[in-house]
């Protein structure tokens, strides 16, 4: 690490504090991906790696670089906005696969295939009624 | 001062990095059913992609960004299409 050692004190603690704060939120979210019981459950906890834990790693290495280089270096920002862009869509197309493959082999513990209050039965009578008014 | 306190933040950040991406291994390796498995798979890249972007930093080159953005694109494609398959059976209809 000796290009380091010309990096002023003042950019090395909070490069050192985002990057032990990123990582630990990042190894919090993994431990609780393999401790908790659920698929359900499990879901929700990577996510602190993915929002906070990149956000805090992109964000040190980009003060590192920027102060080592004495020029604006953002560039690792591309991989910020990417990984907070993406990974809603990746879980929820993981979350609605997993509903729908309980609901398929009629798990007990999801809510099964039923239509929501004011179904399409219900309405379906009254339609006509309300027709000629429109 | 500054490299002592960057050496020991950089490698207890290693190391955790390092930790986590064993959790979700043993998770993958584990995990009940098959959807367990792919978000293992992905918490696997995610984890990796900041041990990358970690080792820019102890290395002071730039190089690894473009290998963490490579790896953030192929893995949000491919847990895409893992979902795609275990949702419907097929990945392109």
């Amino acid at each position: 690490m000796s290009h380091a050692a010309d990096l002023p004190l003042w950019a090395a603690i909070p490069v050192a504090a985002f990057l032990i704060l990123g990582a630990g939120l990042t190894l919090i979210g993994s431990w609780g991906f393999f401790r908790l019981k659920s698929f359900y459950d499990r879901i929700h906890a990577p996510t602190l790696g993915t929002s906070w834990g990149t956000a805090a790693i992109v964000m040190a290495s980009m003060i590192f670089f920027s102060v080592l280089q004495s020029r604006l270096v953002v560039h690792e920002i591309l991989v910020g906005i990417f990984v907070t862009v993406t990974m809603p869509v990746t879980l929820m197309l993981l979350g609605r696969a997993a509903l729908y493959r309980d609901r398929a082999e009629a798990n007990p513990d999801v809510p099964a295939f039923d239509s929501p209050k004011g179904s399409l039965a219900v309405s379906g009578e009254e339609e006509p009624a309300a027709g000629p008014d429109g | 001062m500054s490299e002592t306190i960057l050496l020991f933040a950089v490698t207890a950040a290693q190391v955790m990095l390092a930790v986590a991406m064993a959790l979700a291994l043993g998770r993958m390796i584990r995990g009940p059913r098959a959807q367990d498995r792919v978000l293992g798979l992905d918490t696997l890249y995610v984890n990796a992609m900041l041990m990358l972007l970690v080792f820019g930093i102890r290395t002071g080159s730039t190089l690894y960004f473009e290998a963490a953005l490579i790896i953030a694109v192929l893995g949000f494609v491919a847990t895409a299409a893992l979902a795609k398959f275990l949702m419907r059976g097929e990945v392109i209809e």
